[in-house]
């Protein structure tokens, strides 16, 4: 047992004085990890009771998912749910991107007083409790009929991706020197065209992951939308919400399986891209 | 004596960089308009409403309800329990994983960072869902320990405290590692190095030096954690399963199903202003650029 003694740091620390730490840390991270992996094989069992290992394989919980078109009883549409909650993310990225991308520009370039005044306002959709944003949005919606509408959860999501956008295009430019931008005016490029061929290019990656980023949000939203949405615009996680609240369907699991691909590939893309970024 | 070249032309030049700071802040105004018609405007609404009684005129009654009753006493009561509960839990989990990951090579605490973001990344009702799953009468804890002969009778671990508490220690951990991590990386090992070389023992090294530089990034994830926590709805209002009333639960069913407006936005008030009093006294202490995130 040699490798107990071996110094951890350079410090008189061994590993046996730190073997306590070891196991803990491990332990803690086991926790963390495994909720997300677990419904990925309860997801194929074959039992209306989840139980784990499944003692039977099935598809039947997918079959469930990917055939409900126009069930009846209301919120069971998965397949209509999921194309509310697609529509409205993809639209979201529309909507947030190029206004938080113009705004983190504008910024950044902008005065640094007024700058400080501003940050505040424009992150306050993270600050301020999202139910008190989601009753705020519903109590606005009412008044201009805009409730169980796709505007008006773009909107709501929107408000929320902003300052995710903000912040990301806002550290992406930290490191960007504005004087290539005066070099290629001087040279006689209007603003527009100094701004799409020289700053564009080089900041495009942190713009795609920021997009990437406003998808997830949307897509992952609940208090929002279940306030906002409902009826035949409802989304798949108020429709995931309200089933888990009233009864545990394996249907769930198999949608929580697509959610995490769904989540881990976007996350992936969005890391690649931030490493291609930095490289730049 | 006339008045320079030189000087005129700072003049112009000070003023033309004036226009163009002006033509940038220009670019902000799409973002403004969307915070204030959607969060200042609508926020500003239910502060109003928070004021107006059942007979429709002005009225504390609200905000009196609130005191007076022992029902809201006990909302607050239990979300100030949970959250500080949570943040508590979080804080003993976190900060030994946050220093374990510090001390490792970029590539291993890369490695490990993976398992700190994927919960992260993946969507909170289906960790929700998979607690709920892992936890019930039936399920996996209870089946293990009844097997290993730990227990005879499953224990309820969810609809109730205990079972809300799990989740959303697992939901906020990340929230609490990240900044703390960040600081830690930070850190000068040589700090360390320096105070063993003048005697200190390992345990002294690390409650003297390392410790009080850790307490920023600390800070940092304790305040987001608890925040976060104050507002919650979702897990709650799942693995509670109808037992833990916290302030967020209330405002729905306020709205959803006594359509008591007033009620509701009287609570979300005294939600935000803690919630603000909270970050304003932090931002004092920590910098806010560490905050952020979703609930």
């Amino acid at each position: 047992m040699s490798f107990l003694k071996r110094q951890v740091s350079e410090t008189q620390i061994t590993v046996k004085d730190r073997l306590w730490l070891y196991i803990f840390s491990g332990i803690v991270l086991f926790l963390l990890i495994i909720p997300s992996l677990i419904v990925i094989p309860m997801s194929f069992s074959d039992s209306q009771y989840l139980e784990f290992p499944p003692k039977a394989l099935s598809l039947r919980w997918y079959e469930n998912y990917f055939f409900s078109w126009k069930v009846e009883n209301g919120f069971n549409d998965w397949m209509g749910a999921t194309r509310t909650s697609i529509l409205v993310a993809v639209l979201t990225i529309f909507v947030a991107t190029p206004i938080g991308t113009m705004a983190a520009y504008g910024l950044s370039n902008g005065s640094p007083k007024m700058r400080k005044i501003m940050f505040p306002l424009m992150i306050s959709p993270l600050m301020v409790p999202v139910i008190l944003v989601a009753i705020g949005l519903f109590y606005f919606f009412v008044q201009f009929r805009m409730v169980n509408s796709i505007l008006g959860l773009v909107l709501g999501h929107s408000l929320v991706a902003l300052p995710l956008v903000l912040i990301i295009v806002l550290s992406a430019l930290k490191n960007y020197d504005m004087n290539q931008e005066k070099v290629a005016r001087s040279m006689g490029a209007t603003r527009l065209r100094a701004f799409m061929e020289i700053t564009l290019p080089q900041i495009k990656f942190s713009i795609i992951s920021a997009a990437l980023v406003s998808f997830l949000t949307s897509f992952d939203e609940v208090i929002i939308s279940l306030f906002v949405s409902g009826g035949d615009n409802s989304t798949i996680t108020r429709s995931m919400f309200l089933a888990l609240r009233d009864q545990i369907d394996p249907t769930i699991a198999a949608i929580s399986t697509i959610l995490i691909i769904i989540s881990s590939g976007l996350l992936l893309l969005t890391q690649l891209l931030g490493k291609k970024g930095a490289k730049k | 004596m006339a008045v320079s070249e030189g000087q005129l032309n700072a003049a112009a030049l000070k003023a033309v960089a004036r226009t163009e700071r002006r033509t940038f802040m220009g670019l902000t105004i799409p973002y403004l308009v969307m915070v204030i018609a959607l969060i200042v405007i609508p926020i500003g609404w239910l502060f109003y409403l928070s004021f107006i009684g059942r007979d429709g005129t002005f009225s504390f009654e609200n905000y009196t309800r609130m005191l007076e009753s022992k029902a809201y006493l006990r909302i607050f009561i239990t979300t100030f329990k949970i959250s500080i509960l949570t943040t508590i839990i979080c804080a003993m989990l976190g900060y030994p994983l946050a220093y374990f990951m510090s001390q490792l090579s970029q590539r291993w605490a890369n490695i490990c960072m993976i398992g700190v973001l994927i919960p992260f990344w993946t969507s909170l009702l289906v960790r929700t869902y998979a607690w709920l799953v892992l936890l019930q009468k039936r399920g996996l804890v209870n089946d293990m320990a009844i097997d290993l002969g730990l227990i005879e009778e499953p224990i309820k671990f969810v609809h109730n405290t205990s079972g809300t508490l799990i989740g959303m220690v697992h939901i906020m951990l990340p929230f609490l590692i990240l900044p703390l991590y960040a600081n830690m990386r930070a850190i000068d090992q040589n700090c360390l190095k320096a105070a063993s070389s003048l005697g200190a023992r390992p345990s002294y090294a690390f409650w003297t030096v390392f410790f009080p530089l850790s307490i920023p990034g600390l800070l940092a994830g304790l305040l987001i954690v608890f925040v976060l926590c104050l507002g919650f709805y979702v897990t709650p209002a799942v693995l509670g399963g109808g037992k833990v009333i916290m302030v967020a639960m209330k405002i729905t069913s306020n709205i959803e199903l006594y359509f008591s407006w007033g009620a509701a936005s009287a609570l979300g008030v005294v939600l935000l202003v803690v919630t603000m009093a909270i970050l304003f006294a932090a931002s004092k202490l920590v910098s806010l650029d560490q905050l952020g995130g979703k609930g």
